[in-house]
């Protein structure tokens, strides 16, 4: 009893539309793209919401890190910790992203963003190319953490009170928590001066809209880091190269006369420094705690700290993925130590 | 002596008013300006993916009017021009289909009333009592009336293949939204709808054409609707992976999670509806709703969950529609601890938000449906708060 309504849809038709990818690899196109050129269209493209490694800007979704935070108190989600499939990174940056551009991105710029994305969250290394042939072998870590609803199971019977209390149900009741505690509610003028006139009053009282949020005054930190004697003399060399690594620091850090704290500290003196030694800088917890073990930057532990910044300083506010070469950490630290004051 | 606006003469009395004409798309009373959506700026990171809420303390009965539907887009609202506009509907089915918005209008009809939750609404109250009004605590809802052609219509017109289990609806604007929906869902209830309360979709609704899942959540419900495709699998995309997933305090997360469970709110008093004319004779309100059928119960106390009375409800009792519900009550001056409690269809009890949090802990971000509770003082102001 079909209507015989609407008209068949056209090859052309069908493929400029069904974009969809599924992680059995369905509507996948043929492409590939690497981690290096991943790196370059991520930094061109991405980086200005989702931050240069991942971190996010503002509220932005943060794309890397947050391993094994799934039950903190303040998990952070993203490809690498939470996500199931490869394939949803793949099919979300071709249809939507970038944000205001959307399927803008060739295949093969897809493959390389997504690789790049895996690269982020230590899931590949940087010479790695994502292909469709490859597609298949990826698993992300947490696919197995998911589960279909199970509320019929548990929670649908447990609430499914056939007698329930009318009265006299409790003896007391106490207020255990306040939303006045962390009023977070915007202003509604509007709404407050219309109460009043419903009520007959006049109000010309403005119960001003506390301004909470104004620019913190940027705290110029000075760093005091101690001169130290008889210093080993530089490789000059090293240095140069140290400061062309150091431009992927310079993100967040930076160093040299008339720096100031960024998203992270200035870095004059680090080394030889005991660990936190930026005054008013609100390191992480993990720091905080070898700081307090009377631990000092090495350049040894400044090392092993550069390769794997999470690995080394439990959650680390340091959203750097970490360097992969030996040369460009010893020649970043030999740039650090120039600065020495 | 008397009232002035009774003994003088007021200028609407002697003055002409407005001639026909002069707004031929009427609009509210320069007086309800007051009355509209709100968002909250922190919530999001930019204006054109983020979300505002529904003013329901200054609604009654069922319906939302149009204009103060909840917004939620992921990429702006989308302007298009319904010559423009296709519906596709392709993948495990005989003849792959295409409609324009001329073919529809010829599918017989229906029309129905449903809400519309998103599954995050209350999403910020999961550590304790953060927003204080129930446009911000339950704001992200809306109880329209849609028009529009069953969905399985559409499929049988194109005739879905036996390994069809799924359907993907897909948006038009720069988001192209998709989400997986099991093909009996889509078989059952689901309506592709182009009319909300007798007039077209707002734009910020999905004009011309969205999807209408009937007591799932709102996510599911696909605006500025062009494709349906129908698979064997489900497509795990981003909104069913990355988001829309019931991260629970263990680390693991439940997917699929589709039904809007029974919930209620007092929406007058609240924090945003005070009571202005002191003791006596009081009249609370608010609504009810379950994404499992309908509401034949609603409880309410006043004082913090001691002792609770059964509300009066009024107004049609529509299938995954709001309910409107009353409880009249002469207020003493004193203190009130205001909470109700929806009992729907199935013998479902809306929960305390601590019984919820035993569940599912507070990492959730969805579906909490947890009881609510307005601390109302002496002067008639109500505050957001948790009770023992």
């Amino acid at each position: 009893e079909n209507l015989g309504l609407g008209r068949a849809a056209t090859p052309d038709e069908i493929a400029a539309w069904d974009i969809d990818i599924r992680p059995d690899g369905q509507g996948l196109p043929e492409g590939s793209g690497s981690v290096m050129d991943g790196e370059v269209l991520y930094t061109e493209k991405c980086s200005v919401c989702h931050g240069v490694f991942g971190e996010a800007v503002g509220r932005w979704p943060v794309l890397a890190g947050g391993d094994g935070s799934l039950s903190d108190d303040r998990p952070v989600k993203t490809v690498g910790s939470y996500w199931p499939y490869l394939s949803t990174v793949w099919d979300y940056v071709h249809r939507a992203m970038p944000f205001g551009d959307a399927q803008s991105l060739s295949n093969d710029e897809v493959y390389a963003i997504t690789a790049y994305l895996m690269y982020l969250n230590y899931l590949v290394e940087d010479d790695f190319v994502l292909s469709k042939e490859n597609f298949l072998e990826v698993r992300l870590p947490n696919e197995d953490n998911f589960f279909m609803d199970d509320r019929a199971d548990g929670e649908l019977v447990a609430f499914a009170k056939p007698e329930i209390c009318m009265s006299d149900c409790k003896d007391s009741v106490e207020i255990t928590a306040r939303a006045a505690i962390i009023d977070v509610t915007p202003e509604d003028a509007d709404a407050r001066k219309a109460r009043a006139a419903r009520l007959g009053m006049d109000v010309s009282e403005s119960e001003g809209a506390a301004s909470a949020g104004e620019d913190d005054a940027t705290q110029e930190a000075a760093a005091s880091a101690p001169a130290e004697s008889g210093e080993p003399a530089l490789d000059m060399a090293l240095v140069a190269e140290g400061e062309r690594v150091f431009k992927k620091c310079a993100a967040c850090h930076q160093v040299g006369e008339g720096a100031k704290d960024r998203v992270g500290p200035v870095l004059n003196g680090v080394i030889g420094a005991p660990f936190g030694h930026v005054d008013g800088f609100r390191y992480s917890k993990g720091l905080l705690e070898m700081a307090d073990e009377g631990m000092v930057w090495t350049e040894d532990n400044m090392a092993e700290f550069l390769r794997k910044p999470r690995d080394y300083i439990k959650r680390t506010k340091m959203s750097f993925a970490g360097l992969r070469k030996d040369e460009e950490i010893a020649a970043v630290i030999e740039y650090l130590k120039s600065f020495s004051e | 002596a008397g009232d002035p606006v009774i003994t003088e003469l007021q200028p609407w009395m002697q003055q002409l008013g407005d001639g026909v004409d002069v707004a031929p798309y009427g609009k509210p009373s320069e007086y309800e300006s007051h009355v509209k959506r709100r968002t909250v700026e922190w919530l999001t990171a930019d204006p054109v993916s983020s979300i505002n809420f529904t003013p329901l303390h200054e609604l009654d009965g069922i319906i939302t009017p149009n204009g103060l539907c909840f917004e939620r887009h992921h990429a702006g609202t989308a302007h298009i021009d319904p010559a423009k506009h296709r519906l596709m509907i392709n993948g495990l089915v005989d003849t792959p289909l295409v409609f324009t918005m001329a073919d529809l209008l010829r599918f017989p009809r229906e029309n129905h009333v449903y809400f519309l939750e998103c599954a995050a609404n209350s999403g910020m109250e999961w550590r304790g009592a953060q927003l204080n009004g129930c446009q911000f605590t339950h704001g992200m809802i809306h109880n329209v009336m849609y028009t529009g052609v069953k969905l399985r219509h559409l499929l049988e017109e194109a005739g879905v293949k036996t390994s069809g289990k799924w359907v993907m609806p897909e948006g038009a604007d720069a988001a192209a939204m998709t989400r997986s929906i099991p093909m009996e869902k889509a078989l059952d209830d689901c309506l592709v709808a182009w009319k909300m309360n007798g007039e077209a979709l707002r734009p910020e609704q999905g004009y011309p054409l969205r999807l209408v899942v009937p007591g799932w959540e709102g996510n599911m419900w696909v605006k500025w609707l062009r494709r349906i495709e129908v698979g064997d699998e489900p497509w795990h995309h981003r909104e069913e992976t990355s988001k829309y997933t019931d991260l629970l305090a263990d680390g693991t997360a439940r997917r699929f999670t589709w039904e809007m469970d029974a919930k209620s709110v007092i929406t007058n008093p609240s924090p945003q509806a005070p009571i202005l004319h002191g003791k006596g004779p009081t009249v609370l309100t608010g609504l009810a709703w379950s994404g499992r059928g309908t509401i034949p119960r609603v409880d309410v106390t006043i004082d913090g969950g001691k002792n609770w009375h059964a509300a009066r409800m009024s107004g049609p009792s529509l299938d995954k529609s709001m309910h409107r519900f009353y409880f009249e009550f002469d207020w003493d001056g004193g203190e009130l601890l205001l909470q109700s409690r929806a009992h729907d269809s199935t013998g479902y009890v809306q929960p305390t938000k601590n019984e919820l949090r035993d569940y599912r802990g507070t990492n959730s971000i969805y579906h909490n449906n947890g009881i609510q509770t307005w601390y109302v003082n002496k002067n008639g102001e109500a505050e957001n708060v948790e009770v023992s």
